[in-house]
């Protein structure tokens, strides 16, 4: 089948499988690999992408599913500049990341989270995440994270 | 709460931002599954359905015609290369692919290499295989029965499913202490039931063969590269120098990764059939069922004390349960249970004696150390379960009857009955930090005040010493490999320097440590130094990362090769600044002469002299190799507080505090300390409260999906509340001990013991792990508590 999507900006036109997952989509046909594939069954949320703005598990997602949408991945999260967003580098402040295995899909995650809320508590931050496994960091320097987005998302934006 | 205080520097005890997360932030970290190389085709494994039955057929016509298929191998194949049996690091041999029976769900059976991986996974189906089903055995007890079918009917002569047996310490010193009319004795069973590490990322490997050159690459989920280069090469029969094992970004190993698995060996022996790329990434069902469990120890655990809570005599039976194949990952074959014998732990025991019977079963092999140096969990749960049904019926506080048996400062270096040497620490010091903080008085009140308006609260205690670092050498290795490790450190004629290490980081953060260790020994900012691992071809030998061991030996070796090459930059600086040698000063940064501090010469400025303006008689260069071989183990200690609260309701265990007082020795960055200990206590809650892998009677893996294989989420978890206490370790040259799994290893008994106070009014003693809603629902009704 024909799909036609956007992603990260980008226009795409492909055939696919029905059954391609878009998980593999991303990964394999696109080489957008910071989209992980951790478990098949939308539990851990490594390969969360939005579409249309939205989370969603990409191992989940068939592929022609999105045909028509736009897919954001990690790599079309940081600034058109280069410069990491808020959140990306939240992350590092905060030491929310070990393996970073996980770290792509909770900044998804994230990231939709603070567009929708832009102060959340710290109640609202775990809830908002606990459909994305980490398996390294405990979660608090995650919470962390979103929090120093939160607090610096307009010095971010600026720039 | 004790926060490390945040420094902004970059050297040796800063809480320095990571350097590695630039990437990982973006996307752009390389894991095994992002290789993509040209030609590459995919490789997926058919499994068994059953856990035990003898191979009657495996018809694989259909499968070899499907679309895309490049290849597909049974176990009867690779016997023809003398490939369908491997060696574990245990010293069993384990099935690469099935070829009389298969003994666990999940088993190897026969591979698909196809053009894709949705062609390889298509073709399975197609792949007809006839099993005569064996009685199936789950229960080690029941295996140990006699008349019990024999699993491992492969090894001649075997006519039982024992796979080892083992003690260690003083019999008879024990049944004296036991047999004193003064002495009061406990006895529990405590099953630590089997667990996995499920790291979020899943093991695989690329294969890569280049028949023109000869030369395999194999890139791989290991925590081990250089050992597994050996093993490849002994296993295979490749010459050592063309095998490359390249570990990339690990997402997670937690002791998951250090084993070799089927997966790898078939990977790399369909590249070298067909000349091309393979890929093999498992996915998370085949990770939860096949690859290395741990745990799964059933333990009659006694103590002997005094009527005062003086502890006599403590001895431990143990029924391990090592599947179908003895897999574990421990420090050589000498060490079937690991360090289980520190089991008397941060205690003043005198008599001590442990036995062990490790029993096969139709279930996975394994036992490998999920974040543990080797067994240690296990030892430490035993030891805090037992000391609390101790302190019941003694009827006394569970603290109190620590602090009376705690290793006193006094008596540091400790010889401990089992013959390790603790390297310091004043552990009842460490316990009233934990107490000050929890603010024990007030936690005891406020459970006065529960019990009373009839909620449950738990407070439960876990003070413990780990053992880490493995070497020495001489004592642990790794199939015959003695365990060392290395650094090799070449400082650039600008003043920069690269760092390649034998270890790897599964997200420990060796980038920005390792170079902060550089930092302290040279003076060179860890910006300016680039730490690489991983990769055979271009690292010095080493044994790899698991058991804590990066920091404690790794690091050790660092310290080394900096001051070797010190050592050298002082004869240039001496050459530079016309003078004597032994008239030369370290600053940390530079060589002065002393008296005149104007007269001094920086590392970047030796380091430029190194290749721009060397001594006569002096090599050229500034670098260095150094192998660590470590004189002693290393023992980080903590005490832990947890504070729960039950719902009376449905179950539910809510861990709302946990305090964790640690002393890893010296600090090299509070921060990954912290955030390391931020991990394993979120595991250690996840072990206690929901994780657990179970079987029904016909072998069926019941939790074979992260449906049902529940690790935390954050709601799960609190904010952990963590002490600060640093004793410099004397094992050590950064007087560092190594961190990451003292966390795993003292919480899932802390909050056990919490769970198990809060039900303690009721004559609750002991619940089994995990404290799952339903099973303490079900000590709840059973005790007429349930609302």
């Amino acid at each position: 089948m024909q799909i036609k999507v956007q992603v990260n900006g980008e226009a795409y036109v492909d055939e696919v499988e029905p059954r391609l997952l878009l998980v593999h989509y991303v990964r394999e046909r696109l080489g957008l690999t910071g989209t992980h594939w951790g478990c098949d069954t939308s539990n851990c949320g490594a390969c969360t992408v939005l579409l249309d703005g939205q989370p969603v598990k990409s191992c989940t997602v068939l592929a022609v599913r999105a045909d028509g949408h736009a897919i954001t991945t990690i790599e079309g999260i940081e600034h058109p500049d280069g410069s990491p967003s808020a959140l990306q580098e939240g992350f590092r402040q905060k030491h929310g990341l070990q393996c970073g295995f996980c770290t792509p899909g909770m900044i998804l995650t994230g990231t939709a989270l603070l567009r929708d809320n832009p102060h959340p508590s710290e109640h609202e931050i775990r809830e908002g995440i606990s459909g994305n496994l980490c398996r390294c960091t405990g979660y608090e320097n995650i919470v962390k994270a979103v929090q120093w987005a939160a607090e610096h998302a307009e010095e971010s934006a600026v720039k | 709460m004790i926060v490390a205080p945040q420094k902004n520097g970059s050297t040796f005890g800063d809480s320095m931002l990571r350097k590695e997360d630039a990437r990982f932030v973006r996307g752009s970290g390389h894991y095994v599954d992002d290789v993509q190389l040209k030609g590459m085709l995919h490789l997926s494994l058919l499994r068994s359905p059953v856990a035990h039955a003898r191979l009657k057929s495996i018809d694989v016509s259909r499968a070899k015609a499907a679309p895309g298929v490049k290849m597909v191998i049974t176990g009867a194949d690779l016997a023809a290369h003398n490939l369908a049996w491997m060696p574990t690091l245990a010293g069993d041999t384990q099935a690469v692919l099935a070829t009389d029976k298969v003994r666990f769900q999940g088993q190897e059976v026969a591979f698909v290499v196809a053009d894709s991986r949705y062609h390889a996974q298509d073709a399975l189906e197609l792949i007809d295989v006839e099993y005569e089903p064996l009685t199936v055995l789950v229960d080690p007890h029941k295996a140990l029965e006699p008349g019990a079918p024999i699993i491992r009917d492969d090894k001649p002569g075997k006519t039982d499913n024992t796979c080892f047996t083992w003690e260690v310490g003083d019999k008879g010193a024990v049944a004296a202490a036991f047999a004193r009319p003064d002495a009061v004795v406990v006895k529990q069973q405590i099953f630590y039931p089997r667990i996995h590490p499920a790291p979020m990322e899943t093991c695989g490997a690329v294969a890569d063969y280049d028949r023109a050159m000869g030369k395999m690459t194999i890139y791989m989920t290991s925590q081990a590269p250089h050992a597994h280069r050996t093993l490849f090469a002994i296993v295979a029969g490749l010459p050592e120098e063309n095998i490359r094992i390249i570990s990339p970004d690990i997402g997670g190993g937690f002791g998951g990764k250090v084993p070799i698995y089927p997966g790898y060996v078939c990977a790399t022996a369909a590249s070298l059939l067909l000349g091309k790329p393979v890929k093999w990434m498992e996915s998370r069902s085949e990770n939860l069922m096949a690859d290395s469990f741990a745990r799964d120890y059933h333990m009659t655990s006694e103590i002997a004390a005094t009527r005062d809570g003086k502890i006599l005599g403590t001895r431990v039976h143990i029924v391990a349960d090592h599947g179908a194949f003895n897999a574990h990952a421990q420090p050589g074959p000498e060490w079937p249970t690991g360090f289980f014998p520190i089991f008397t732990s941060c205690y003043d025991i005198p008599a001590a004696h442990a036995s062990a019977v490790g029993v096969y079963t139709n279930k996975a092999p394994g036992g490998i150390a999920y974040r543990c140096s080797f067994r240690v969990t296990e030892a430490i749960y035993c030891i805090e379960r037992t000391m609390d049904v101790l302190a019941d019926e003694l009827g006394m506080d569970a603290v109190e009857l620590r602090k009376k048996n705690l290793i006193t400062k006094e008596q540091q270096p400790y010889r401990s009955i089992m013959g390790w040497e603790y390297d310091g620490g004043d552990y009842p010091a460490a316990l009233d930090v934990a107490l000050k903080m929890a603010d024990y008085p007030a936690l005891l009140k406020e459970q006065e005040e529960a019990r009373k308006e009839g909620r449950l609260m738990g407070i439960g205690f876990t003070t413990f010493t780990e053992i880490v670092g493995a070497g020495p050498g001489k004592k642990c290795h790794i199939a015959g490999l003695e365990m060392f490790d290395s650094a090799e450190l070449r400082l650039h004629p600008t003043g920069k320097a690269i760092l390649k290490l034998g270890v790897k980081s599964q997200g420990q953060g060796h980038e920005t440590t390792f170079a902060q260790i550089v930092a302290g020994e040279l003076g060179i900012p860890a910006e300016d130094i680039l730490v690489e691992e991983g990769d055979t071809d271009n690292t010095p030998y080493g044994l790899g990362t698991y058991g804590s061991r990066s920091t404690p030996v790794a690091g050790a070796a660092t310290a080394v090769v900096a001051r070797k090459i010190r050592e050298k930059a002082k004869r240039i600086a001496a050459h530079l600044l016309e003078a004597a040698v032994d008239d030369l000063e370290w600053t940390g940064d530079a060589f002065r002469v002393k008296g005149s501090p104007d007269q001094r010469k920086s590392m970047a400025e030796i380091a430029f002299a190194a290749y721009t303006n060397t001594p006569p008689g002096e090599e050229a260069g500034l670098e260095g190799v150094a192998y660590y071989d470590p004189p002693e183990m290393t023992y980080p200690f903590g005490a832990y507080i947890a504070v729960v609260d039950i719902d009376r309701g449905t179950g539910v265990v809510r861990v709302r505090r946990f305090i964790a007082v640690d002393d890893c020795g010296n600090r090299i960055n509070p921060m990954i300390i912290e955030g390391q200990m931020h991990g394993g206590l979120a595991q250690g809650i996840g072990t206690a409260l929901m994780e657990v892998i179970e079987f029904d009677e016909t072998g069926n893996h019941l939790n074979s999906s992260f449906m049902d294989y529940q690790i935390v989420t954050a709601l799960e978890v609190p904010n952990f509340e963590l002490g600060e206490f640093v004793t410099p370790s004397t094992h050590h040259p950064l007087g560092a001990r190594g961190v990451a799994e003292s966390p795993t290893v003292g919480s899932p008994s802390a909050i056990v013991n919490a769970v198990v106070d809060a039900l303690s009014p009721w004559g609750v003693r002991h619940i089994d792990m995990p404290m799952t809603p339903a099973r303490v629902w079900e000590v709840l009704n059973a005790k007429g508590i349930a609302e």
